[in-house]
């Protein structure tokens, strides 16, 4: 029993031996360059994960139906705008009750994302000050744990297809996944960028929640994306309307899940509904990746700013 | 042996707001102007510990060593200056920092390990390591606000040292915790002092860095005013608390060192015209190429006084701590000496030793009495006090002989 003790203290002493000469040096600047900060950021992936499980595991921690709560509240949404658009206000979109939340839930996770973000690094300032890690991490978790949510809601929005017999647009499906990294992108260069500045001006977090409103509201989620389109593109103005970059994850959502393309139906006053632009998947692609190749743009220049910001978080804190 | 941690000209500015400026209205208000001092927490530090060795960093309270750990960690970005730092660097500046209480131990080791840099893979490597160290058995799966708070401490001591560093940064968290957990931390540092690991150590306890510590920096107002082998290092911090240079932040210790230095205090506080004086009061240590005693030195008190004539006057010592505290009291009846007649000018000399005081630094005061009544005639303390320095590795607050011996079993 004692040798193998021994034996195995010689072994981890060799070890760290093997460590040492191998020489893992860590410097400690006034300034990190950019592609040190990602390469320590990926070092400690597996910490990401862990903040983004706690998140999750807290949440829902002491109450018994747990991660249901999350699944109730979308359920909630869909069955209520059924009702009072489908039934009572007759707004004449078909199947308003799966075209709002393939919307919402999109929008949801982008809102979250942000708004939980910007105030991660106040709100963990005991670790901030006790700990050395890349303190971005606490950002970016925070829109992972949205993410995590998101995919629970995601659940109940295909139950709801089900119950209500809509089908996905299968050619349209594949742009999903391309949607979700293109607003998780530019999420993330948001949460980086907001987590800092609020370390410095505490208004940010209710100045985003402010915004927050309105940029809902230049989304097509509760109106479809034509309504609103249609009439800026006669003063030339769509450009505008498509710089909000959560226009186009949230519109390949409906064309994937809702698919209902324009002009499709009408509403009491007999008027034609315009729901979807009827463009091929070359269209979503293409503002995809530009979305995509701004929002990683937008996230360098977020990790640059959060650098030249970090040094003063404890003091500030 | 190469160089684990080397510190460079690292400076860190802090600034000081007369009020905190976070809303924007204020912000905008106060554009470009916002009132602030600037503080320089650290300047110009240039430090260096080899692989191995174990280094304190003592200092007063704010002279800046908790600052350069934090640094050293990354914690804080110095504002100029570079620090390398080779291996794993594991940072204990506070113990369970990043428990979340909604979690069970179970889920915070993997989180708080993490947190400190160390892959999943590993950690389940190290798991039931961290389980035993930490003792808590069954109540790993226990959320972790239910524990008490040696539990709490002992599950992040548990989880920082295996987390198998190279480089180990201690800032006072062996100061908490049981006698029990103490012994068991000095245990785990003594065994990484074996394994051949680096260590810096912060500490108030100049007891604690001596017992554990090869060699030590001294830091006072900012910057790196000394450093040697610990014993060397612990004599330049006591020269610097003598000076009371501000070591004292804490404002009861700043009268004391006023009381001893300042002679208009001194003097406002002795009578008005009092029917016999202590002209001067010096102190004589035995050894005059040395400004500090050791233990068990003697030391002889020199006393002036004057009068016209007086009857049974006592004269009495009085030795206390740089804390105030009162370490040694007697007079001349209490010492068997009797009382005295005092005619004219005259001198006593005090002889007091061998003294078997360990460490510190030492204020001493002497006062005249007259017996009936016992009123204070007098009294004048020495305007330095004068510091003992220990050469050897024991600690506490006094020096006994001890004699060990082995008796065999059988």
């Amino acid at each position: 029993m004692l040798s193998e003790q021994g034996g195995f203290e010689a072994e981890d002493v060799t070890a760290i031996s093997k460590r040492r000469t191998s020489g893992q040096l860590t410097v400690v600047k006034p300034k990190m360059s950019l592609a040190k900060r990602v390469t320590n950021t990926y070092k400690y992936r597996d910490l990401l994960f862990g903040l983004i499980g706690k998140e999750i595991s807290v949440k829902y921690k002491n109450s018994a139906l747990g991660i249901l709560w999350s699944m109730l509240n979308p359920a909630m949404y869909i069955l209520i705008y059924f009702l009072v658009f489908q039934k009572v206000l007759k707004n004449g979109v078909p199947n308003y009750a799966i075209f709002l939340p393939s919307g919402l839930l999109v929008w949801n996770l982008f809102q979250t994302s942000i708004s939980s973000a910007t105030t991660a690094v106040v709100d963990n300032a005991g670790l901030v000050k006790k700990v050395s890690f890349p303190r971005e991490i606490l950002a970016l978790a925070s829109v992972g744990a949205a993410f995590v949510f998101f995919l629970f809601q995601a659940i109940v929005l295909i139950i709801f297809m089900i119950i209500f017999r809509v089908l996905p647009t299968w050619s349209y499906l594949w742009l999903v996944p391309i949607a979700m990294i293109a607003l998780l992108v530019f999420a993330s260069a948001l949460a980086v960028f907001l987590s800092a500045v609020n370390v410095y001006l505490r208004d940010t977090r209710h100045l985003i929640e402010v915004l927050l409103v309105a940029w809902f509201w230049g989304t097509p989620v509760v109106y479809p994306y034509m309504e609103l389109a249609v009439p800026i593109n006669q003063h030339g103005l769509l450009w505008v309307y498509l710089l909000n970059p959560v226009v186009t994850p949230v519109v390949t959502f409906q064309r994937a899940l809702y698919g209902k393309v324009s002009p499709v139906s009408t509403n009491a006053t007999h008027a034609i509904i315009k729901i979807l632009p009827a463009a091929g998947q070359g269209w979503y692609l293409t503002h995809l990746l530009i979305t995509i190749v701004v929002g990683l743009v937008l996230f360098i220049g977020a990790l640059y700013v959060f650098g030249r910001l970090e040094g003063n978080f404890v003091e500030e804190l | 042996m190469s160089v684990a941690v080397q510190v460079e000209d690292v400076s860190k500015r802090f600034r000081l707001y007369k009020e905190k400026m976070t809303s924007l209205k204020e912000r905008v208000i106060h554009f470009g102007k916002v009132p602030f001092e600037e503080f320089w927490a650290l300047r110009d530090i240039n430090i260096e510990v080899q692989e191995g060795e174990t280094l304190g960093l003592i200092g007063h309270n704010g002279s800046g060593k908790s600052t350069l750990l934090k640094c050293i960690a990354g914690i804080l970005l110095p504002s100029t200056g570079e620090i390398k730092v080779r291996g794993r660097v594991a940072a204990m500046l506070e113990l369970g920092a990043g428990f979340h209480p909604e979690l069970s131990g179970r889920d915070n080791i993997y989180l708080n390990a993490s947190l400190l840099g160390m892959p999943k893979k590993e950690v389940d490597r190290r798991f039931d390591d961290i389980v035993d160290f930490s003792e808590l058995g069954g109540f790993i799966e226990n959320q972790v606000k239910f524990y008490s708070s040696g539990m709490y401490t002992r599950l992040g001591f548990a989880v920082a040292v295996n987390m198998d560093p190279d480089v180990l940064l201690i800032d006072e968290v062996l100061a908490v915790g049981d006698e029990n957990f103490q012994r068991k931390c000095l245990d785990k540092v003594k065994s990484f002092q074996k394994e051949g690991r680096t260590i810096v150590f912060v500490s108030h306890s100049v007891d604690l860095v001596r017992a554990v510590c090869d060699r030590a920096y001294v830091l006072d107002h900012s910057k790196v005013v000394g450093g040697g082998p610990t014993a060397e290092a612990i004599g330049i911090l006591r020269d610097y608390q003598l000076k009371g240079s501000g070591l004292n932040h804490d404002p009861n210790l700043t009268e004391v060192i006023d009381l001893t230095t300042d002679e208009a205090a001194t003097s406002a506080q002795r009578q008005q015209n009092p029917p016999a004086l202590i002209t001067s009061i010096s102190l004589r240590l035995p050894d005059p190429s040395r400004d500090y005693a050791v233990p068990n030195d003697v030391i002889s008190l020199d006393l002036r006084y004057e009068c016209t004539t007086l009857q049974e006057v006592l004269l009495g010592v009085e030795i206390t701590d740089v804390r105030g505290e009162l370490v040694f009291s007697a007079t001349s009846e209490d010492l068997g000496f009797g009382s005295y007649s005092l005619y004219g000018q005259g001198e006593f000399v005090v002889k007091i030793g061998p003294m078997p005081l360990l460490d510190g630094v030492f204020s001493l005061s002497a006062s005249l009495y007259q017996v009936p009544g016992g009123a204070r005639i007098d009294w004048r303390s020495i305007e330095q006090g004068f510091k003992i320095v220990n050469p050897t590795k024991c600690t506490g607050m006094v020096t006994l002989p001890v004699s060990i011996l082995q008796e065999s079993g059988s």
